[in-house]
């Protein structure tokens, strides 16, 4: 192996291979025990954490020179943060990189599962900044293990009541709680409770890594996860009113986009490469032509 | 008080030579006794004593350096409480029994709500329907003279005598059987005490319960206990029912104690 250039100066994917062998070990620990948050010797990565480095280094371990990546935050893949990862991988593993989720193999993401549904052939990777669930009302590490491993979850509907009794009914709406396969109750990373349902008997592996937490956690294909609830207050994911403004798509997340200073808006699929596709198949939302543009043409003032 | 009708069965706790040390200095040595149902047991003793060394490992908080305590579980059967696996202990202690602190804060979660601080426990044990929980929240507040407006008020708001019944419906709300208190009107004035014991005796009384009080305070102990314990130094200076030991203590020590105690 010549060094020709400098992608010859990293291992494959950064990580060298005993610490990616101890990841995997790791991996192998979490996709066993759904749900459970297996503690792991998370290493300095090039980033700060808060970027992913606990996602980076879940990819970097199960990463192979035939994989096809893609990299989404927020639902984009054109984030500073989703480029710059992507923008890793394509330079120390030298591994292709997409935008589409059908064409990728390792999707790595920051709060959104893909519209488009995943395959048995994919694996999804989450960076998540705080794994433990009960954290909010139970600061003591020693305590929250113990009571994951005694199954005392009292504690996540005193979460739950406390939000109905402030807000007349559960506002949570991210990192909304879940217990998988009936027995771990897990934090689904700051993912909108409206990706909670496509976790449940995901034909996708679903691997989660906390970087500053040091632990890693799964949930294996096909395997159940509940949103916690009640029975008089069930969960139920967000709605939206409108359709996507750019490509009418209905049932997906949108954002809010603001257009101006005078409360123009428009919600768009947070997901930007299904509304993509779905554009270039031809759908046309209520502003497809410019964003920039509001139906009403005296609001669209330019600077 | 008087005495209720106790079970004929078997006691609900019985204690046989509990002992704890600190590396070499004693916290209590040697401590026996049986409660039974129904019965209030007062542990008093001055500061020191190692009342609350006993009622920690009483409780499983601690565990003795030697000793026995065992428990009538709910099936009945005498189970030896160190024996126990940490689930079985836990679920114990969380529907079995309440364990009031001297320190409300020590024993509630001050930065949730009333009504959350007494449904916990019910969640805990898998009660999924909001609307039933509030509602028992609700009658416990009442129960334990809580305005049930107050129920979505936070208790850093409430004051130290309405901190201690929270507390208190906190720990009842589940229906335990046996109730360990330390100093629970420790930090309380004196007209808040008052009311405070009031309300004690009368649930005490009404739900039956067996309770181990520690207190310092001999005007608690006649109140509120059946029996008592007296302890200095670690060891049981004298034992018997209450008033008999109030109005004709045997040991010097007891006899130290209640005159220059009660008087007051
Ligand atoms: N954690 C501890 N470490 C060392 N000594 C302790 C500890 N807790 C209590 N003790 C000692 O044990 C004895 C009994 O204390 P304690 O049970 O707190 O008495 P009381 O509750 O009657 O005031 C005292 O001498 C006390 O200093
Ligand atoms: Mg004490």
């Amino acid at each position: 192996m010549t060094a020709t250039s400098e992608t010859w100066s990293y291992n494959f994917a950064y990580l060298d291979e005993q610490t990616k062998r101890m990841i995997r070990r790791a991996i192998l620990k979490a996709i066993a025990i759904p749900g459970y948050q297996v503690p792991f010797a998370s290493r300095e990565m090039p980033m700060p954490y808060g970027w992913g480095t606990g996602g980076v280094q879940v990819t970097a371990s199960i990463l192979g020179p035939d994989d096809v990546l893609k990299v989404i935050d927020q639902g984009s893949d054109d984030t500073t943060n989703a480029v710059a990862i992507r923008g890793f991988f394509e330079k120390t593993a030298g591994v292709a990189t997409t935008t589409a989720t059908e064409e990728a193999s390792v999707i790595q993401t920051r709060h959104r599962i893909p519209e488009t549904p995943l395959s048995e052939t994919q694996v999804l990777v989450y960076q998540v900044p705080i794994p433990e669930p009960m954290r909010y009302l139970e600061p003591r590490e020693a305590e929250t293990r113990k009571m994951h491993a005694l199954q005392e979850y009292g504690l996540m509907h005193v979460k739950l009541y406390e939000d109905i009794a402030r807000h007349g009914h559960i506002a949570t709406t991210y990192a909304y709680p879940v217990k998988v396969s009936g027995r771990y109750v897990m934090d689904p990373s700051p993912t909108p409770k409206f990706d909670n349902p496509k976790m449940d008997n995901s034909p996708a592996l679903q691997l989660f890594g906390a970087g500053r937490e040091k632990r890693i956690y799964a949930v294996p294909p096909f395997t159940q996860v509940t949103s916690l609830d009640f029975e008089d207050h069930p969960f139920a994911v967000q709605t939206f009113e409108e359709p996507c403004a750019l490509c009418a798509a209905e049932g997906v997340f949108l954002d809010e986009v603001v257009l101006d200073d005078r409360g123009g808006r428009m919600f768009v699929c947070s997901d930007t490469n299904h509304c993509e596709e779905r554009r270039a198949a031809g759908h046309r939302g209520r502003l497809s032509g410019d964003p920039t543009k509001t139906e009403d043409a005296s609001q669209g003032e330019r600077p | 008080m008087n005495l209720p009708v106790f079970d004929d069965g078997a006691p609900l706790l019985r204690a046989s030579g509990v002992t704890r040390y600190y590396g070499t200095r004693i916290g209590c040595t040697d401590v026996s006794f049986e409660l039974w149902p129904g019965e209030v047991l007062a542990v008093v003793g001055e500061s020191g004593s190692g009342k609350t060394t006993l009622l920690n490992c009483l409780s499983t908080r601690l565990v003795p350096t030697s000793g026995v305590v065992e428990y009538r579980m709910r099936d009945g059967a005498m189970r030896d409480l160190f024996q126990l696996n940490e689930a079985e202990r836990r679920l114990l202690m969380r529907t079995d029994w309440g364990f009031v602190h001297q320190n409300p804060a020590d024993g509630l979660r001050m930065t949730v709500s009333a009504g959350a601080n007494v449904g916990e426990r019910l969640m805990a044990v898998g009660a999924r329907n909001y609307g039933a929980i509030r509602g028992e929240a609700e009658s416990w507040l009442d129960k334990v003279e809580i305005d049930t407006g107050r129920i979505d008020d936070d208790p850093r708001g409430f004051s130290g005598g309405m901190r201690q019944r929270l507390q208190i419906a906190r720990n009842l709300v589940t229906g335990p059987r046996l109730i360990f208190m330390d100093e629970p009107t420790g930090g309380l004035d004196v007209s808040v005490q008052a009311r405070l014991l009031d309300l004690l005796r009368q649930l005490v009384g009404e739900f039956g319960l067996s309770a181990v009080v520690v207190t310092h305070d001999l005007a608690v102990a006649r109140l509120l206990s059946h029996r008592m314990i007296v302890m200095r130094g670690g060891n049981v200076i004298e034992t018997g029912l209450t008033d008999q030991v109030l109005d004709d203590p045997r040991a010097p020590y007891t006899q130290l104690l209640v005159s220059s105690i009660l008087q007051v």
